[in-house]
């Protein structure tokens, strides 16, 4: 490909300094500014549990009085009930950044950007301006959730603590003031980034293939990306639509939600799970895309069953949009919708196995090597297999009675997320670090910053298994004595993997001190796809002549 | 662009400001929203609003220029076609929930688990104390209205597609002033409704449905607006119309929305009412 990678001698109005990226309509540096965004908003999401995580060490109330006289100015009693609207609005912080600013960001904007179109044999995406404003809407996004800390939200209180979920009526009549507001908004323009990048995607992939590249013949992680956007497209509008009449239930005395004025709380539950489930499938395909790659390439064979996985992810972005109310199993759903969500809930799991054993059937018999982005792959398929299985317990709406609403379900949801999807974009991170960036990252160190985290995460959520099984409710400042035990295990936990970050931090550091190159091609000839036919890092407009596929 | 060394026909675009002005504005108008309704001032929200549409005015005459400056080859043609066509979708998912709010109250009405709500309702579609339109006076009027404006927007591309011009420029105009009358019936019928936005599910979900189609209608009407413009300027030609089909294609999903709103709310919604507004 060397004519592609020479090609890079046009000289018309590309900007530099801060012009490049704030008026960018480059995939790849638009790519990195999501990765570097998703990085900044990781570090303050996780943060803000590690408040959570000192709070809960020990039963009573440890840190929140104090956090929320310092930074609310409240004394005495009303630093403790400011507190616990704190924890609250932690919790809800927590959650609605890592899900829409930094898991999404990562997989979706940043290696999506970055290599969807590359690894189709395009040039950039579709709509290259467009791409732009969908980066640029999240940094605002973010700024309105941000703010919305410092105005009341429960009365008298500060921040929105509604959890994000946003239900009515907490989010309603619940928290009169304007923080929820911020929240809502903070959501309008992170929907319509995400909406408008779906679009984006979608264009991208079914018009700028290759020659030669049906889509029969299309690398994984961009299957994956197409499925997740999908998705998007088609879930992310019911959402706003939702948070739309929670904002007017809010403001303009509307009744969608409040039965008094013959509205329905149960509604907001379905058109946002409606939204919620499929966004679950958002947050965790195209981390199954990335992980295919990197089994591919680690094992030096081609996926398993390759057609077979395309399928099992477009089955499991379909199923996942017909199975939004085990959400609610609790809500007074009748008997039969509860069987039926149980059962289709439950056909979920034979896609996600196809996935799992052609993953393990690609490694069968072969040349494996525990280079790092394999160790984070491998750690993905085990702990989102454990999240999987957890899942398929909830799926029962008889299980669910005693379980919902209990750490087992944040457990279980943790393990799909926090050690699934973000073990994903750690495994994606380190598979193309040498291909964005052009230098490879210590071996070691990366090793370190793996182990790190697993056993850090582990500790942190496999315990939250057991208090959830001994009935210990979430979303909750203090708990009793009985719960003490695994609570300090698991806060424990949560030091670990901030060491975990710490190394990580240090890997990017160092690699960026020693500069080591690395070659167009690190990891040898498992690494099939066209990113590995580039430069590293590959030129401003890659594929100026489009590559042939056979 | 014009010297640039690529060897394909797909269109790498300038940089851009108006990504980055555009995302600033919306977030000055979403501050502004929270402004206003805590009375504070509703002038925060006018300035992000203004910066919002001063964002689509410039990045789209940049479109524009870009296509008549050739950088819309048929391959991107087709990426526009697929963007306008998902788009509408994403905006059919936005009425799903309208719909979906709408559907809970009539047929869940009188779920007596919700026993709040069968007092508050009744248990009866239109819910107790609200008096409905009569749905073959205004609304079936105004569905005459868009059904008719579909048949002359149909003209005037077939006009377009034949280089007839005057049956474009007339087509078109026809279609604006039936789109605009249709938006004055709706403001007449609001200004006579037996019930309000807030209060009960019924204006509620009314309102919210029917005048998030109407905002859709003054968009359509704009988007309309600018193809008549464009066409006077003779950027229109029997091959290459895209901006005129995209208005065409909004315009039918404008009118398919509003049926079913129609179906739904106005006459099934008023089934075993036989005391009108």
């Amino acid at each position: 490909m060397s004519e592609a990678t020479s090609a890079n001698h046009d000289s018309h109005a590309n900007p530099t300094g801060w012009r490049r990226y704030v008026y960018s309509t480059n995939h790849k540096d638009i790519g990195t500014m999501y990765l570097v965004f998703a990085i900044i908003t990781g570090i303050i999401g996780g943060a803000l549990s590690g408040f959570m995580r000192w709070e809960l060490a020990e039963p009573g109330i440890q840190i929140f009085h104090g956090l929320a006289s310092m930074v609310y100015g409240f004394e005495g009693d009303a630093a403790i009930d400011g507190g616990k609207q704190m924890f609250n609005v932690f919790t809800t912080a927590h959650g609605l950044i890592m899900v829409f600013f930094m898991v999404m960001p990562a997989l979706i904007g940043g290696f999506g950007n970055w290599f969807v179109p590359i690894m189709i044999g395009a040039p950039d995406m579709a709509f290259p301006r467009m791409n732009n404003i969908s980066f640029w809407l999240l940094p605002f996004a973010f700024a309105l959730l941000l703010m919305s800390l410092f105005f009341e939200g429960a009365p008298g209180a500060y921040g929105a603590g509604v959890g994000w979920t946003v239900y009515a009526p907490l989010s309603t009549t619940g928290s009169p003031g304007p923080a929820v507001d911020f929240a809502i908004l903070s959501l309008h323009l992170a929907g319509a980034s995400s909406i408008l990048g779906a679009i984006n995607f979608i264009t991208t992939i079914f018009n700028m293939r290759a020659p030669g590249m049906t889509m029969h013949k299309m690398p994984l992680f961009p299957w994956s990306i197409l499925v997740t956007v999908f998705l998007l497209l088609l879930s992310l509008p019911v959402l706003a639509g939702a948070i739309t009449m929670l904002l007017t239930d809010r403001n303009f005395g509307t009744t969608f939600f409040s039965p008094e004025g013959g509205g329905d709380p149960i509604l907001y539950q379905h058109l946002f799970w409606f939204f919620g489930h499929p966004e679950v499938y958002v947050l965790i395909l195209p981390a199954f895309g990335i992980v295919s790659h990197i089994v591919s390439t680690f094992s030096k064979k081609p996926i398993f069953g390759y057609l077979g996985m395309v399928y099992a992810m477009i089955a499991i972005g379909f199923v996942g949009f017909v199975v939004w109310a085990h959400h609610m199993y609790t809500t007074g759903l009748s008997l039969d919708v509860q069987r039926y969500f149980v059962a289709a809930t439950m056909v979920i799991a034979v896609p996600t196995g196809v996935k799992i054993f052609s993953w393990l059937a690609t490694m069968w018999g072969g040349s494996i090597t525990f280079r790092t982005p394999m160790l984070w792959a491998l750690g993905f398929i085990f702990l989102f297999t454990i999240g999987g299985v957890t899942g398929v317990v909830l799926a029962n709406a008889g299980a669910d009675r005693a379980l919902h609403d209990t750490y087992y379900v944040v457990a279980h949801f943790h393990y799909t997320m926090s050690l699934g999807a973000t073990f994903g974009v750690f495994a994606g991170w380190y598979y193309w670090y040498p291909k964005m960036f052009g230098h490879m990252y210590s071996e070691f160190w990366a090793n370190i910053h793996f182990w790190l985290m697993f056993v850090g995460v582990n500790t942190i959520f496999f315990p939250q298994h057991f208090l959830g099984l001994a009935g210990m409710p979430r979303r909750y400042i203090d708990y009793p004595d009985a719960y003490a035990f695994w609570n300090n295990v698991s806060s424990i936990g949560y030091l670990i993997t901030l060491v975990g970050v710490v190394a990580f931090l240090w890997v990017m550091l160092e690699a960026w001190m020693k500069k080591r190159v690395a070659g167009d091609n690190p990891w040898g000839e498992g690494a099939t796809t066209l990113e590995w036919t580039l430069s590293s890092p590959p030129p401003f407009h890659q594929f100026e002549t489009l590559p042939r596929i056979k | 662009m014009a010297t640039h060394a690529k060897n394909h026909d797909y269109h790498l675009v300038d940089p851009s400001p108006w990504p980055f002005v555009g995302s600033l504005s919306a977030f000055v108008m979403a501050l502004g929203a929270i402004a206003w309704m805590q009375n504070v001032t509703p002038w925060l929200f006018f300035i992000g609003l203004a910066g919002v549409l001063y964002t689509m005015f410039t990045w789209w005459a940049d479109v524009i220029k870009e296509a008549n400056g050739n950088d819309h080859t048929e391959i991107v043609q087709i990426s526009h076609r697929y963007g306008m066509i998902l788009f509408i979708i994403s905006e059919i998912m936005f009425f799903v929930a309208w719909f979906w709010a709408y559907f809970d109250g009539f047929f869940r009405v009188d779920d007596l688990e919700q026993f709040a709500r069968v007092a508050a309702t009744g248990g009866v579609w239109p819910p107790q104390g609200i008096e409905v339109f009569n749905p073959w006076h205004l609304p079936l009027f105004n569905t005459l209205i868009l059904l008719t404006s579909g048949t002359t927007v149909t003209w005037a591309h077939h006009a377009l597609l034949e280089g007839n011009r005057d049956g474009l420029k007339w087509g078109l105009i026809l279609t604006i002033l039936l789109g605009a009358l249709f938006t004055v019936v709706q403001v007449i019928e609001y200004a006579g409704a037996g019930f309000s936005f807030s209060g009960n599910i019924y204006g509620s979900t009314f309102y919210m449905a029917t005048g998030f189609h109407g905002f859709h209608v003054l968009v359509g009407t704009i988007f309309l607006i600018v193809c008549l413009v464009r066409m006077l300027q003779g950027q229109f030609t029997p091959k290459q119309h895209l901006g005129f089909e995209f208005a065409a294609w909004y315009w039918h999903f404008v009118d398919v929305v509003w049926l079913f709103l129609f179906a739904s709310i106005y006459v099934w919604g008023s089934w075993n009412v036989t005391v009108f507004h």
